[in-house]
């Protein structure tokens, strides 16, 4: 039986998303900058929205003012239709996941306590708080053993795992993430954009994410948003309107080179035709082909080598992508790979589905530049 | 004049030079003289020290938790059990007040020369320099803020510190307070009190000048 | 040597109100009175000012300040302005002089705590006390200690120094002794004080090692 985990704010939550609304949102300082001017847009229900842009752009001070780490100049930040700026802000925080780049963990608790601070705080037993505690352990994919080690004996990577976990812990619809993976090393932040990712389509968190790496947009965003210094909205699309319809030069600018490239990352290549007929058994090789190349398979239809029937005996390398689940960047990836040109098509166990041929590809790429 | 007793100015005026061995401005160079040898010994002792402890990172722990150990010691039965080595004299005051020095200036110096960023150190090495020039134009460099802080802190503490001496004898101005205790009188104790915690300021102000001569980045990078 | 069996030899020291016993037990009272009530004074003013972050220039300034104060000359300032007739005169400056490494260090440590750990803290919704005694308290810890300790050392040397003006504890065999030339006095209380400091140094690094979290002071592995 799955508990009720109660946000701190409202009627109990059930962990059940909510949707957050920017109406109008200005923050000015004293001093006159305007680090956020007039937002309007609104992260939908068990989405990820990614706030991004170059610094200065009020990012991280718009998404500091949902938890009401900052509070908002003029207009309002709702959530679920309730104004945040009418709710306790300890109260409000406590029922949303925050965050933030060092991972701000607790250097004198051990690491279950850190994942079961607010838990603590909600006054939960104490039992069922470690419990829940080291079931997200597991989630984020820490060793239990880590549990009882203190912040300073884990790497950066760990670290922000267990930053993951914190903010997990007593089930918040809404999860603040404030550039959580920038300060780790490329590999890691890899890993940990890849488990995000997995994470959130179990659990459906509407997520707000900020970061100034448009990959780390493109690839995480359900939308972004992409803003320009002063705090001002450049646009809010999904990445591949983004990448193919940008607003502006600024944005155009921003989101850099490869542009088309990295569009075919958002059109999947399960519509590629495939061809069959173009694999061979090692042994059975037609000395009269007309076909410029074949695929040598096992037995098991795994791929071995390209060939041509012009130098019978050269193996040449191949490349595969996975079918079904695989985006066009791959597949081109893939056929760049061999000097057949070709693609070959693999379904999860590694067993030849098809080739993509040169001109499969064509024709894929011309559907896609008419976009 | 009037016949009551003096007031803290007359006071002042008729006892800064009278010429004898206990007037104002006698106590102010003993003062001086018991404060600043330790000063600049424990500083003279305390570089090439923390520099074997920076050296030899084994010699640390022990010579920190030495220096701990000193430092915790009151000054009043340490002057008393060293009279009967070096008897009623200003050395007794000045070997305790320079091994109190020394236990703040040695990890000063440990911990700025820890403050010479790898980066710094490692293209140092690889511009040739040697081991010595890299110590005397690299490091002492980059540490001196750091090893300034302890020095200010030492200044002020043994200049306040001296006049415990008073109790043996040696206190410079510090003999102002026992005189006007002996003979409950209080000019003398507003001069003496007045008198070193000038002197602190005035020795205070002159290792800030110092640092700003010796460090100008230091400040340049706060202003910017 | 002499000086030291004839000290501890002698039965009378041992006994009376003049004796070792009760002037130790003096020397603790006056110690631990002193100590407390600057830490009844300091570590709230410190805690404040570390959380709010207001004044701190204030509390840097008169500290350094009051370091320079002459311990001697204060004792006998205050005995000469109030009086002999209660030990409250002695007692004012004991604590006046044990206030600043309490605060610095108190404040120092709230301050320097990584703002994105307080970040962290207010983020996960703890109120403003909690994100003061659950987190900024315990990760400043070794600072603050650090502080008591100091002060500690600074209240067991001047009330050895309150000795000369008339109040009690292990300082009245070194003053009276050598007052009177008795050597065997003197030593025998410098060696007692120097123990008692050394006792409440090693007391304060176990108490250090003991509430300390091992997460802060990184002392496993």
């Amino acid at each position: 039986m799955r508990r009720t985990w109660q946000g701190g704010y409202g009627p109990a939550t059930n962990g059940r998303s909510r949707v957050i609304t920017f109406d109008s949102v200005t923050k000015r300082y004293p001093d006159g900058t305007v680090a956020v001017d007039n937002l309007s847009l609104e992260a939908p229900t068990g989405q990820i929205t990614v706030f991004v842009g170059p610094s200065g752009c009020g990012k991280t001070t718009s998404l500091r003012m949902i938890n009401r780490m900052i509070d908002a100049s003029d207009g309002q930040i709702l959530l679920d239709g309730t104004a945040v700026q009418t709710i306790d802000p300890p109260t409000l925080r406590r029922g949303i996941g925050y965050v933030i780049q060092q991972a701000g963990l607790f250097p004198h608790r051990k690491i279950v306590d850190n994942v079961a601070t607010v838990p603590f705080l909600l006054g939960w037993d104490k039992k069922k708080a470690r419990d829940r505690a080291m079931e997200l352990l597991e989630v984020v994919g820490l060793d239990p053993a880590m549990a009882q080690r203190y912040p300073f004996q884990l790497s950066g990577g760990q670290q922000q795992r267990v930053g993951v976990a914190r903010a997990l812990a007593a089930d918040p619809p809404v999860l603040l993430m404030d550039e959580p993976f920038s300060a780790v090393d490329p590999i890691v932040r890899t890993s940990l954009q890849d488990e995000l990712l997995k994470l959130q389509s179990e659990l459906n968190k509407t997520i707000v994410f900020v970061t100034h790496d448009i990959d780390e947009a493109i690839k995480l965003g359900d939308r972004v948003a992409v803003l320009r210094v002063g705090g001002r909205l450049a646009q809010l699309a999904d990445p591949k309107t983004l990448l193919s319809e940008p607003a502006d030069e600024f944005v155009r600018e921003f989101l850099g080179h490869d542009r088309g490239i990295r569009r075919l990352q958002f059109i999947s290549a399960a519509g590629l035709r495939l061809r069959t007929d173009l694999t061979v058994a090692e042994d059975a090789f037609p000395a009269d082909s007309d076909e410029p190349w074949l695929l040598i398979v096992t037995p098991d239809r795994r791929p071995v080598a390209w060939v041509t029937p012009r130098r019978p005996e050269e193996r040449e390398p191949y490349g595969t992508f996975l079918h079904g689940k695989d985006n066009m960047r791959s597949a081109l990836d893939a056929a760049l790979l061999s000097p057949s040109g070709c693609a070959v098509a693999v379904d999860e166990d590694g067993k030849v589905v098809g080739v993509a041929t040169r001109e499969a590809l064509d024709e894929a790429l011309a559907e896609a530049a008419d976009v | 004049m009037s016949d009551g007793p003096p007031t803290l100015w007359e006071w002042f005026a008729r006892n800064w030079d009278t010429g004898r061995v206990g007037s104002i401005s006698n106590l102010l160079s003993d003062h001086l003289v018991m404060s600043l040898v330790p000063i600049v010994a424990a500083l003279v002792l305390s570089l090439p020290l923390g520099l074997a402890c920076v050296r030899f990172r084994w010699l640390y722990q022990p010579t920190s938790g030495l220096m701990n150990i000193l430092y915790a010691l009151p000054s009043l039965p340490i002057f008393m059990l060293l009279i009967s080595v070096t008897g009623l004299s200003q050395t007794t005051v000045i070997i305790p007040l320079t091994f109190y020095a020394m236990a703040v200036l040695i990890p000063s110096v440990v911990d700025g020369l820890g403050a010479v960023p790898d980066h710094v150190r490692q293209s140092a090495v690889a511009m040739g320099f040697t081991p010595v020039r890299r110590l005397v134009q690299v490091e002492l460099p980059i540490a001196t803020p750091v090893v300034l802080a302890g020095l200010r802190v030492v200044a002020v503490s043994s200049i306040s510190l001296v006049s415990v001496g008073a109790l043996i004898g040696q206190g410079g101005l510090g003999m102002l307070f026992t005189r006007a205790y002996q003979n409950p009188f209080l000019p003398p104790v507003i001069v003496g009190i007045v008198g070193i915690v000038l002197l602190a300021l005035v020795a205070d102000g002159l290792l800030v000048l110092a640092q700003r001569l010796l460090t100008p980045w230091v400040r340049a990078r706060r202003a910017s | 040597m002499n000086w030291l069996t004839d000290f501890f030899g002698n039965p009378e020291n041992w006994t009376g109100p003049g004796g070792i016993p009760m002037r130790l037990l003096e020397h603790l009272e006056y110690s631990v009175l002193a100590l407390v009530l600057a830490v009844l004074i300091a570590i709230p003013l410190g805690l404040l000012i570390g959380h709010t972050g207001k004044g701190g220039v204030i509390v840097v300034i008169s500290a350094n300040l009051a370091r320079a104060l002459p311990t001697l000359g204060m004792l006998v300032l205050f005995v000469l302005l109030l009086g002999t007739a209660s030990i409250l005169p002695v007692i004012i400056p004991l604590v006046l002089l044990s206030i600043p490494p309490i605060l610095v260090n108190t404040f120092e440590g709230i301050r320097g705590v990584d703002p994105e750990l307080r970040d962290a803290a207010y983020g996960m919704g703890l109120r403003g006390g909690q994100v003061l005694g659950r987190v900024l308290v315990p990760v400043a810890l070794p600072l603050i200690l650090l502080g008591l300790r100091l002060s500690a050392i600074q209240v067991v040397a001047t009330t050895t120094v309150a000795a000369y003006v008339g109040l009690g504890g292990l300082g009245r065999f070194v003053i009276d002794g050598f007052a009177t030339k008795e050597y065997a006095s003197v030593v025998g209380g410098s060696v007692l004080i120097v123990l008692f400091a050394l006792v409440v140094q090693l007391a304060f690094t176990l108490v250090q090692r003991v509430s300390v979290s091992p997460g802060v002071s990184q002392r496993i592995r």
